[in-house]
């Protein structure tokens, strides 16, 4: 989840730079709005919105005589913070849902925005929060475009109509909301074609879809990629169409995605959910707040505690605990838990989301194999020796490396590490047995 | 609508743009000052040139307006435009077909590699090229039923296998398909992926390397061409440098060039990368491909002077 590291890499610069210094002069400030504006603009922000949050910004500073201040450097970052927030939207924006019962939702965009795999999420999340979605594709242009959404459909298991004979998009739309009426569906995915805002014949097409179906929601599909023209396409389509709110995609590339911010600056529409990744239960709702402090580099805390909480089986978590208490820690407990933390994401998303995570990350290879090779190392022994690692003489240790692929050394390593994780628990089961003093007699401070 | 007319006119917003704010600006400061200079550096950056091609630019017509001393408006339009075809390096893709040419369309998701790998087919086939398409995207839903049908309109065979397999076996029946068939051009159609997802980037790795072995005995010439969407930010200059580090890069192919895109990435990706760009993207048309007329890009993009 690497969004707007990039950006935060260097807000956090310019900060600690400052946050260094107990004074900061009129020059410095000055620079800083330098280089706070031309970050924004490599992040892709709009030219408008970064001259706009620039001016905020350094208005507020001045209005809050920073430069007297004691904590300049945090000051900066709190005011820069909070109107990023801001102009994220505040707090989260749901779906509408028709309270006649029948919804529909009309996705459209750019060409390779990321429409069809959208539509497939959105119906897969539906479908988790007890709806009944059906889909339909009224691309009649891009070739297959129409298979790629069935196909989706049935891996998730929800319906899909689509009519490769016809060519006119509103008759397949309107067909579709008839057939969602039908079967008793309650929401109606409408994936449109993927175009440009300068091709008439294309808008008119998309007018005629929205007429027929009359949507609840029409969502303007963005690629976080996207550049300088982001404002432009998305009041363009507002114009023609009527726009709702966004879906951004391909939040988990590394694009810094100023066109989040700007889109949302000015438009005023809510982005509504985020594409984190290509399998399908990878779509988010979106948290502004979040969203800014990541941008800061302050991490996001929040979402990796919510994802250790849905992921982390409890029930194993608390078996564990135990028997870390208890001191039976053994090879087989290791291996659930890097199971578990495997189930997390992987661990560059993971190292993102923690405070200054975004910044000490770069250099720092995350060899996500690693576990992999751990897991097999263990794998390779039987429940025996993972319960009772003693018993590992040279003989097996050759056998379980040949076993796992990986050499003796790499065998020795895991071993070792096991050993050592066991001696960090022994100190932790006797700290809370016996207070401090634990801990504070290996420092030779004990009493 | 030929291929030049749909040139200037997907890029007739950007053009219109610039000359707006350049007119606009040349008008309210008079001559050709600082604060022009700034203001130029900003429109720059609006058409996505990217924060250090449009420094470049600038600086190079402040050196020039300092030794001279011409500060016209013709004068700095053509020290603008004659900086920026230094900066793109063009090239006309035309391989050796003395023997096997292995093609991979690589980039990330949405940029239009299938389609590109289409026409691209389509245009050798209609040369009389012995040309082969394989489809070794097997992870988007009917991204080989989309190559086959491109196939169909190009009368190009597409050597694929099912949803999920492993490209780099689809790679290896390509290659064997080809070296049979006595190809000349074998385009392999890639998955879009990530460029900061290792396991996607090694995935592509591998793949290279088993066109590489397998195409070892008929001395294959291999080729890796980045599919660049114009509408993308400055992430396409990290994304060229992504993917040339993974397998190194032979030339660009800017898509979408006739539709909403501001088009200065080119410019920022060529700048960074000094990578050839080989074609323009123009449309959902099987002709819609061109070969990237440095010229007519930058007359595209700049007032006349």
């Amino acid at each position: 989840m690497a969004v707007f590291s990039g950006l935060s890499e260097k807000l956090q610069a310019i900060t600690d730079r400052i946050r260094g210094k107990g004074r900061i002069t009129e020059r410095d400030l000055k620079d800083m709005m330098r280089e706070i504006r031309l970050a924004l603009l490599e992040a892709d922000v709009h030219y408008q919105v970064v001259k706009d949050l620039t001016k905020e910004i350094s208005e507020q500073a001045e209005g809050k005589e920073i430069i007297k201040s004691i904590t300049p450097g945090q000051q900066i970052v709190k005011i820069v913070n909070d109107a990023l927030t801001e102009i994220l939207g505040g707090s989260e924006s749901k779906l509408a849902v028709n309270p006649r019962g029948f919804t529909v939702y009309m996705l459209y965009g750019l060409q390779g925005a990321g429409k069809t795999t959208t539509a497939a999420k959105l119906a897969y999340l539906l479908k988790e929060q007890g709806k009944k979605p059906i889909l339909t594709s009224v691309d009649v242009h891009r070739p297959a475009a129409a298979d790629q959404l069935q196909i989706l459909a049935e891996s998730i298991d929800v319906p899909c109509y689509i009519d490769k004979a016809e060519k006119r998009a509103d008759l397949i739309a309107t067909e579709a909301l008839a057939r969602g009426k039908y079967l008793l569906c309650d929401t109606l995915i409408v994936d449109t074609a993927g175009r440009t805002t300068i091709d008439q014949e294309m808008m008119a097409e998309l007018k005629a879809i929205a007429l027929a179906v009359n949507p609840d929601e029409k969502l303007l599909i963005v690629d976080a990629m996207i550049g300088q023209e982001a404002v432009n396409v998305a009041l363009e389509f507002d114009k023609y169409i009527g726009l709702d709110g966004f879906i951004m995609t391909k939040l988990d590339g590394d694009a810094r995605g100023g066109a989040a911010l700007s889109i949302r600056r000015m438009t005023g529409k809510p982005i509504k959910l985020v594409g984190m990744g290509e399998k399908i239960d990878q779509l988010e709702v979106f948290h502004p707040e979040r969203m800014a402090s990541r941008i800061l580099g302050m991490g996001d805390v929040v979402t990796l505690v919510e994802k250790a909480a849905r992921q982390i089986d409890e029930a194993k978590a608390q078996k564990t605990l135990e028997r870390l208490q208890k001191n039976q820690f053994t090879l087989q407990d290791m291996l659930e838990q890097f199971e578990q933390v495997k189930n997390l994401g992987s661990m560059q998303d993971m190292m993102a989301m923690f405070p200054g995570g975004a910044g000490k990350l770069k250099g720092a290879e995350v060899d996500e194999k690693e576990f992999d090779r751990l897991a097999a190392i263990i794998r390779s022994m039987t429940m025996r020796e993972r319960n009772n690692p003693k018993i590992l003489n040279a003989s097996r240790r050759k056998r379980i490396a040949s076993g796992s692929g990986t050499s003796i050394q790499e065998v020795n390593r895991l071993i070792k590490q096991y050993e050592q994780t066991q001696k960090l628990m022994k100190q932790f089961s006797g700290m809370s047995k016996g207070g401090k003093r634990g801990m504070l007699s290996r420092f030779g401070l004990g009493f | 609508m030929s291929l030049l007319n749909k040139f200037k006119d997907g890029l007739s917003k950007t053009r219109q743009f610039v000359t707006e704010s350049f007119n606009r600006v040349a008008a309210s400061f008079g001559i050709f000052d600082e604060d022009f200079l700034d203001e130029l550096e900003m429109i720059l950056i609006q058409a996505d040139c990217g924060i250090e091609v449009s420094t470049k630019l600038v600086e190079s017509i402040r050196d020039k307006i300092r030794a001279d001393g011409k500060v016209d408006r013709e004068h700095v339009l053509s020290t603008l435009r004659q900086d920026m075809l230094d900066i793109l390096q063009t090239k006309a893709f035309t391989p050796d077909f003395s023997s096997l040419n292995v093609v991979f369309m690589v980039g990330v998701n949405g940029t239009g590699k299938t389609t590109t790998a289409g026409k691209i087919a389509y245009q050798f086939q209609k040369q009389g090229i012995k040309t082969m398409l394989a489809a070794a995207d097997t992870f988007r839903a009917a991204a080989i039923d989309q190559l086959k049908i491109w196939g169909e309109r190009a009368n190009v065979p597409v050597i694929s296998n099912t949803l999920g397999t492993d490209p780099a076996s689809v790679v290896y029946d390509a290659m064997q398909s080809a070296k049979a068939r006595d190809v000349k051009l074998l385009i392999i159609d890639t998955a879009g992926r990530l460029h900061n997802k290792p396991n996607l980037m090694s995935e592509m790795e591998k793949m290279h390397r088993v066109a590489a072995r397998e195409g070892q005995e008929v001395s294959a010439i291999i080729q890796n061409l980045l599919v660049l969407d114009a509408t993308t930010g400055q992430n396409a200059v990290v994304q060229a440098r992504a993917f040339n580090e993974s397998v190194a890069l032979d030339g660009l192919i800017i898509t979408k060039l006739d539709g909403s895109a501001k088009g200065g990435v080119a410019l920022a990706v060529a700048d960074e990368m000094s990578l050839p760009l080989l074609y323009a993207g123009l449309g959902e048309g099987i002709d819609d491909l061109a070969d990237f007329d440095a010229e007519l890009f930058v007359e595209s993009l700049l007032p006349e002077e």
